[in-house]
């Protein structure tokens, strides 16, 4: 039973832990032109959407592929670095980050014919927020005005209005975005699936877009079999840079990640954007795919929280003595066979404002000195680390216990959860009873991502229980600071408090390891763990 | 005979409440909240929460919520799973296949393993029922999905290239023969062995004993008598055999990337839909009570002494 059976098991695990977002990356891509296939057929990897394809909906990596290839919005993001350009945007201006006057590009199309307009924007964000339509991804719409109208913190109470009143229409092709403070991220947030457009059949009749969905998007919707094959196909008047280069693709259901590993070695399939086990193991990948093997930054940060409801963890010294336990050089050269690379800060390397080594000697290996603070902190017992048991990630957790009880001679065990809803539950009902994995992959490449959900209190990721006025402070004042590079310094002086306290301890960073198939000339991926669908280049 | 028939057809119904309501309640009764790990590493948003538990009637008692579900039964609605799609639309792309690669195991099992059998209970303790045993016994003992990699491994591209390294998303017969194979040989064995020792025993049967003293040939003794006879145990076998071979193929299906029913059940038990397991389950339910009717019915052409009033 077991490698398909881990596989299957390992798929929620994967999906939830990857979200979305990428439209595509800017300009053509290299020296491939002539000899491809403009006409081609690609086929990539893809597992079952967990909800309706509506963007605001998918904030899993299997819906929210699909939804990224239908959808274009405002701001795009570099396939490269996860920079923001301006998409469908033709200019988006504010003096203060709190009111933004945002023109859009004339003569985008939806996919049924009719014209992309301001509207569109304003009615496709209205509705995702609007409670009743119970749309996931629907708080990320909170900073703008009138938020509390549509969407109540009640969630028993009707709303007042279905309408925010931050959103103004201009003119066809314009409005004006209030929010309810200054927020300097915006114009990167919205770069993010849930601001999507909507067209207007989308309006009259939701449920027979939810069988068929229609974007502005690079591709068209063709077809849907459940559980095994979503078919698109190059839609010819899109306008955006990030046009595609080939007619069809197909996004592959596959139920194990290991046989589309096989298909993809034969040709059977094109694209994969994550690797099975297997695979990874001896870097086996390297010798199946060669030159084929496809790599990326990710926006991902894996750490171990500790979470403060439980007494043993209020005192620093335990964390910083337990953090500096692990040999992250060691686990992440063996265990996790190279496919990852010890982590020494609370962002991701490649985002803006990342800088190494934030979290200092107390992210290094370090026996003495993790000894030595053990000692002074008199803690006594049993350390665990919890987590869910499947998708691989059981192992590097207990390969960081076993470091823990070598070095500091401190009995510890790796508590496993069957499957992700099951550890979520624990962690999100704060019953976890020692430290948990608590991973993270950011929404949209900015380092606001990184810091408000986790370490903000009451943030919605915020495993630790995390709490510190001085920090909270800094990032409200961080995100009210209109001029982007002063707002990075104020979230940088808050991660240099963060790394001081140290509620969670930074363990890893993966390496996005994806492949394509021969029949693929060139194929790169985004930032976002997704194939960069315009730097597909078909063999003729 | 058509009062017989009509009567387990009416037993049906008790049969099929009892156990939708039984599975129901079981998926229910599983401790996990369906919303965990729904929204990725953070909670989901309240009202969408609010909101999907009135759509989907969750927050009804058991009771309740069971015969809503039922009361869409009956009109041919089996409701919409978290991602909404239908569940009447995926078990309608999903079954045929299973059913498909069913059928085709079910033939590989039934005529390789009552050959095998024949041959081997004819020929007691020969070269042949020797290698039919210790292969026999290989195949108990290896895993399904050991058998599904090793034959993949070696009959796709990176062997002799025989077969692609997973099937198509609707699957024709000649692509699903060897998953089918995989999926029947460890039931294969089994019926082997049963009707080997079927035959062996049925061999010094008195009416054999007659046959032979009639001066019948060998062929209309073993084939006429002794088979039909033989066959009792290994009609049984093969009747309840389909439903497993249905329900429990979620290995071979993950193994060939097959969209089957088997995963469907998977799929709904981990993301705790209980109307999609219950859908599948009860139609799972209904092939085992037809099948087993269909062998009670074939007892009687076996066998002319057994009759059915």
């Amino acid at each position: 039973m077991s490698r398909s059976r881990v596989a299957w098991v390992a798929l929620p695990a994967a999906l939830a832990m990857t979200l979305s977002a990428c439209g595509g990356g800017g300009g053509s891509t290299n020296a491939t032109d002539g000899k491809d296939n403009p006409d081609g057929t690609v086929s990539i990897y893809g597992t079952e959407p967990k909800s309706t394809l509506f963007p605001a909906n998918t904030t899993e990596a299997g819906g929210g592929k699909v939804t990224d290839s239908l959808f274009s919005r405002l701001v795009g993001y570099k396939t490269e670095d996860g920079a923001p350009y301006n998409l469908m945007a033709d200019s988006i201006k504010s003096d203060d980050a709190k009111v933004y006057n945002i023109k859009i590009k004339q003569g985008w199309k939806f996919h049924d014919g009719t014209e992309v307009k301001a509207k569109n924007f304003v009615d496709a964000w209205n509705w995702a927020a609007y409670a009743p339509n119970a749309q996931q991804a629907a708080s990320f719409f909170a900073p703008i005005a009138g938020f509390e109208d549509v969407h109540p913190a009640d969630e028993n109470a009707k709303p007042a209005k279905d309408k925010m009143s931050g959103l103004e229409l201009v003119g066809d092709y314009e409005f004006k975005v209030t929010l309810n403070g200054p927020t300097s991220v915006f114009t990167t947030m919205i770069g993010y699936t849930p601001f999507s457009p909507m067209a207007d059949s989308f309006f009259a009749d939701p449920k027979a877009a939810e069988a068929k969905p229609i974007g502005n998007g690079p591709l068209k919707f063709v077809s849907r079999t459940p559980n095994a094959l979503i078919k698109m196909e190059r839609f010819d008047d899109y306008k955006g840079e990030d046009k595609v280069h080939f007619k069809t693709l197909d996004y592959k259901i596959y139920s194990s990640q290991e046989t589309a590993y096989q298909d993809l070695v034969a040709g059977k399939l094109d694209f994969m954007e994550a690797l099975p086990p297997s695979a990874k193991v001896g870097e086996k990948y390297k010798a199946d795919l060669g030159d084929a093997v496809v790599t990326a930054n990710l926006l991902g940060q894996s750490a171990i929280a500790f979470p403060q409801y439980i007494d043993a963890f209020k005192n620093v010294k335990l964390r910083q003595a337990v953090s500096m336990a692990i040999n992250r050089e060691q686990i992440t050269k063996t265990v996790l066979a190279g496919s990852y690379v010890p982590s020494t800060s609370f962002v991701s390397p490649g985002i803006k404002g990342y800088r190494a080594d934030t979290c200092g000697e107390y992210c290094k290996f370090n026996p003495e000195k993790a000894k030595q603070l053990f000692a002074e902190s008199g803690f006594t017992g049993k350390l665990t680390i919890q987590s869910n048991q499947d998708g691989g990630r059981k192992e590097p957790l207990e390969a960081a216990c076993n470091s823990i009880k070598q070095t500091l001679g401190v009995d510890c065990e790796f508590v496993g959860a069957t499957n992700f809803g099951a550890f979520r539950q624990i962690v999100d009902g704060k019953q976890l009873t020692g430290m948990s994995r608590s991973d993270w992959s950011a929404d949209y490449p900015s380092i606001e991502n990184f810091l408000n959900p986790l370490y903000r209190t009451g943030g919605s990721s915020n495993d630790s229980n995390y709490s510190n006025p001085e920090v909270d402070a800094l990032l409200k004042k961080a995100d009210q600071t209109a001029n982007e590079d002063e707002a990075i310094k104020i979230y940088q002086q808050a991660e240099d408090l963060i790394a001081k306290d140290l509620p969670s301890m930074p363990t890893w960073n993966e390496k996005g390891i994806g492949g394509r198939s021969k029949n693929l000339l060139d194929a790169k991926m985004s930032f976002k763990r997704q194939g960069a669908l315009e730097s597909f280049r078909v063999k003729a | 005979m058509g009062r017989y028939v009509l009567r387990r057809l009416l037993q049906l119904i008790p049969v099929f409440l009892g156990t939708t309501f039984l599975i129901y309640a079981l998926v229910w009764a599983i401790p996990q909240d369906p919303f965990a790990g729904k929204c990725g590493q953070r909670p989901c948003d309240p009202a969408y929460i609010a909101e999907m538990s009135q759509k989907l009637n969750l927050n009804d008692p058991l009771v309740i919520q069971y015969f809503k579900y039922l009361g869409n039964l009956l009109v041919g609605d089996f409701g919409t799973t978290f991602n909404g799609v239908s569940v009447g639309e995926q078990i309608a792309t999903s079954w045929p296949i299973t059913l498909k690669m069913g059928i085709i195991a079910l033939i590989i099992e039934a005529v390789i393993g009552i050959v095998a059998g024949v041959l081997t209970g004819l020929r007691k303790q020969g070269f042949l029922d020797n290698l039919v045993l210790v292969s026999t016994l290989f195949l108990i003992s290896l895993p399904v999905f050991v058998t599904g990699f090793v034959l993949r491994l070696y009959l796709g591209p990176q062997g002799f290239d025989l077969m692609d390294t997973s099937v198509s998303s609707d699957p024709t017969f000649g692509e699903l023969i060897l998953p089918g194979f995989v999926l029947g040989s460890l039931s294969m064995a089994y019926v082997a062995r049963l009707t080997r020792s079927s035959i062996v025993e049925n061999r010094r049967a008195d009416y054999v004993r007659t046959a032979i003293a009639k001066g019948q040939p060998q062929s209309r003794v073993v084939g006429i008598h002794l088979l039909r006879n033989s066959l009792i145990p290994v009609i049984t076998f093969l009747g309840t055999d389909l439903g497993s071979l249905m329900g429990g193929a979620i290995v071979t299906e993950g193994v060939f990337n097959i969209n089957g029913i088997g995963g469907l059940i998977f799929r709904g038990i981990q993301e705790k839909e209980g109307i999609m397991v219950t859908g599948i389950v009860t139609l799972l339910v209904l092939v085992y009570l037809l099948m087993s009717l269909i062998v009670d019915l074939l007892y009687a052409v076996l066998d002319p002494r057994i009759r059915y009033e």
